[in-house]
């Protein structure tokens, strides 16, 4: 690991690169004080479109802004070339994947993955064996996390492949952009990203029921008001002319799903929905959901209406599977993985068990179904006593665990109070996979950790957005 | 249009609208409590109000007395009472987000804004300067609002029902504070009251914003049988049952013609400004004033149901 973080914008050694010549050039020309009225100026942007609430606590409802930083993140066309091919290719395998763990599995049968990866997975779905869906599309909008360690090296951190977020704060950042800083853009020619809603609604289109008519119905199924991506749920309803449903205006009859309207019911094909399988429907699932359609399941197993994304595709985004994901690629399409995977070992396997256990301080150890850091060990910032006790928690349960080396995610020229300085960033490109083709908008969600030497780009912990260029060539 | 999109406007529209009146019945009873009881009377003036706020029941069994306080308190910013200005305005905006995109930026900007500074007055005035300061705030930013729809939605289902479940409101209000003070607008040679009354009257005219009007409108001194006169057949003066009535009428065709079918809410709406349209104010004293405000109460409740299951659900 290189123990130097990689900047974009400087490389290691401080050379500057292409791609940030005409930044780096421009902002040797703003006065300093430019930066600042600028950054004000898109907070009250921001807070006049109305992002904030994507964050209430409802009880204090306080305004919370995700910080938004000036200065963007540039990708060069070859680059992003790259990155095209690697996520077009992942998309594909982990369709191939999804679509084959509920029919055939022959990657199973072939010892590829171990079966009781999927089949003691809580989010495998045995309603979805056998199941036939539109196209054999699976994950209709994929989010793939993305870090880059050096010039050359991009890992997939993390696939998701349930219901990816923060596609609006793409398009919002683009939009205050444009508004803030003609001249720097004037500079340069970056690849649009405000199609992604055409993209959106012609992926949805293209995966309707045979049984839809010419010009399908398409809704967005919210959890509602107090989720916390409510905003975004509205705002992609709006951008796309499409209703906001919630479970409570559908109903089903005959396995055909209906939206209670003003002048009578009317059929919906195809739901982007953004609630969890667990309460998507209350007689097929969770049956305290009343965010669901109580006979949605039934209509879709009868084929009348398709679920954007697919049931079932949990299967897709775990931990555990993800180490199997360059073995997935290479099965289903017989080709290296242009993305590399973070380094993993599998504390399941003997070998890698025992690698572990020897290099515990310098590792990050995480519980396979474990999310949002609970049950982790981030060895080199652990004590002695912490290390040990993992240990011994490790040996009893090796099964549980996967371990990564500690990365150094590369970093961008960020506006912070001392002035410019360089902060880690990650990316989450969105990946849209209709009947026709894969859909790709140039660039994605940049997050970034605004305190000096942090990793963590979580909006909970102090990180921020930034606009995501990707340059013409 | 989906039915909860429709039903959230409605109830928006109804809930600023509601917000509004309790602000000017709180202003109106502020005034008339200031007064030497020898103007007004000896009559619990706070107690009115409650009664005049259709939440009589529910005060009385949250408090023991109706006085400055406990009622300023209970129609300002109660969280238990689920037609407090804060919760009226609380349940207007969540019904707003619920909708954002069917709002104008200028709506969402008037319903948010006003939500957030909400929180200004904390649990309650320090001060009557600052409680009257309040009231006028509440009148204020209802007026913002429905400024805003006026001005900026487009005219289509969106708007009609907003303006339904404004009308809907408004006809219930001046309904509810007739029924109240009925016994103060009888006929001079019935009245049970003393010449005192006079500052009921024009506080009810102001209860409803109607004093300016009343004289340009009639050119007198104000006469009790006027004053329902105006507020119940006058369809020039904005907040009479006539005139809401009217504009329930209009939208509801609106309704009916874009989508091309006419219902059981647009049938009750007509017999009603019908019945409206056909009496005269003699006519109402001779059969009872009050069983004409209790049956007019009644069927604009019943159009509400109408509407609701011909629309919003």
């Amino acid at each position: 690991m290189a123990a130097v973080a990689f900047d974009e914008m400087k490389g290691t050694d401080g050379t500057l690169r292409p791609a940030y010549g005409e930044l780096s050039r421009w902002l040797s020309e703003v006065p300093p004080d430019v930066l600042d009225y600028r950054r004000r100026e898109a907070e009250v942007l921001f807070r006049r479109i109305g992002i904030t609430f994507a964050v209430y606590g409802e009880a204090d409802a306080q305004e919370r802004l995700i910080p938004f930083d000036v200065l963007p993140r540039i990708l060069s066309a070859p680059e992003w070339d790259i990155l095209r091919a690697g996520l077009e290719q992942r998309i594909k395998a982990i369709n191939h994947y999804i679509h084959d763990v509920y029919h055939r599995r022959e990657i199973l049968r072939a010892g590829v993955v171990p079966e009781d990866l999927v089949f003691q997975n809580p989010v495998f779905r045995p309603e979805m064996n056998g199941q036939k869906v539109p196209h054999d599309i699976y994950v209709h909008i994929g989010g793939i996390d993305i870090v880059r360690v050096d010039a050359e090296t991009f890992y997939v951190l993390e696939d998701n492949a349930r219901t990816p977020s923060g596609v609006s704060y793409m398009l919002e950042n683009r939009e205050i952009m444009l508004r803030l800083f003609p001249e720097l853009f004037a500079r340069h020619r970056v690849a649009p990203v405000e199609n992604y809603p055409d993209e959106l609604l012609a992926t949805l289109d293209s995966v309707a029921p045979a049984t839809a008519s010419a010009d399908p119905s398409v809704v967005l199924l919210t959890p509602g008001v107090y989720n916390s991506a409510y905003y975004e749920h509205s705002f992609l309803a709006d951008k796309l002319g499409i209703e906001l449903v919630e479970g409570r205006d559908l109903f089903v009859k005959d396995d055909l799903v209906f939206m209670r309207t003003t002048q009578g019911p009317r059929r919906v094909d195809v739901i982007y929905r953004r609630i969890d399988d667990d309460f998507l429907d209350p007689l097929a699932f969770r049956p305290d959901s009343a965010l669901g359609v109580p006979g949605l399941m039934s209509a879709y197993q009868a084929g009348n209406v398709t679920l954007a994304n697919a049931v079932g595709t949990g299967i897709a985004d775990d931990k555990a599977v993800y180490s199997y994901m360059p073995a997935i690629v290479k099965f289903y399409l017989g080709e290296e993985p242009i993305l590399k995977n973070v380094p993993t070992w599998r504390c399941r396997e003997q070998e890698h068990l025992g690698y572990v256990l020897d290099h515990l301080e310098e590792l990050v150890v995480k519980e396979v179904h474990g999310s949002g850091g609970y049950g982790m060990l981030i060895g080199p910032k652990a004590d002695r006593a912490t290390v040990a006790a993992f240990r011994a928690k490790l040996k009893s349960n090796p099964r549980n665990f996967i371990a990564q080396p500690t990365l150094a995610l590369s970093t961008c020229p960020t506006c912070v109070e001392e002035g410019v300085a360089p902060r880690h960033v990650d990316l989450r490109p969105f990946v849209l996979t209709g009947r026709d083709r894969v859909r790709i908008v140039p660039g994605g969600l940049t997050r970034v950790a605004l305190k000096k030497g942090s990793l963590v780009v979580n909006s909970s912990q102090g990180g921020g957005t930034k606009d995501t260029w990707v340059l013409d060539r | 249009m989906l039915s909860r999109t429709a039903d959230n406007l409605y109830w928006l529209a109804r809930y600023v609208e509601r917000a509004e009146y309790l602000a000017r019945i709180l202003e109106v009873t502020q005034r008339l409590t200031t007064l030497p009881l020898a103007y007004v009377g000896s009559s619990n003036e706070w107690e009115s109000a409650v009664a005049t706020a259709g939440c009589a029941h529910a005060f009385a069994a949250a408090y023991p007395e109706a006085n400055e306080e406990t009622v300023t308190d209970f129609l300002c910013f109660s969280t238990a009472n689920p037609s407090s200005i804060r919760n009226c305005f609380e349940i207007a905006r969540t019904n707003a987000r619920a909708v954002r995109t069917a709002l104008t930026v200028e709506m969402w900007d008037a319903i948010n804004g006003t939500w957030l500074e909400l929180k200004r007055f904390g649990n309650g005035p320090t001060s009557r300067e600052e409680f009257m300061r309040f009231l006028r705030w509440v009148q204020e930013n209802s007026l913002r609002f429905d400024g805003s729809a006026y001005r900026t939605m487009l005219r289509n289902d969106a708007y009609w029902f907003s303006r339904l479940g404004l009308y809907m409101e408004r006809a219930d209000n001046t309904a509810r504070i007739l029924d109240v003070k009925y016994h103060m607008l009888l006929p001079a040679h019935e009245r049970v009251g003393g010449p005192l009354d006079y500052f009921q009257w024009s506080a009810i005219l102001r209860s409803v914003s109607a004093l300016t009007a009343y004289h340009w409108v009639y050119r007198e001194s104000v006469k009790p049988w006027l004053i329902a006169d105006l507020l119940i057949l006058r369809d020039e003066m904005p907040r009479s049952l006539a005139s809401c009535y009217e504009n329930l009428v209009i939208y509801l065709d609106h309704i009916a013609r874009a989508y091309g079918r006419q219902g059981p809410a647009q049938r009750q709406a007509r017999a009603v400004r019908a019945r409206l349209e056909n009496s005269r104010m003699e006519e109402i004293f001779q059969q009872g004033m009050h069983e004409f405000i209790g049956e007019f109460i009644d069927s604009n409740n019943r159009l509400g149901g109408a509407i609701t299951e011909q629309y919003l659900m």
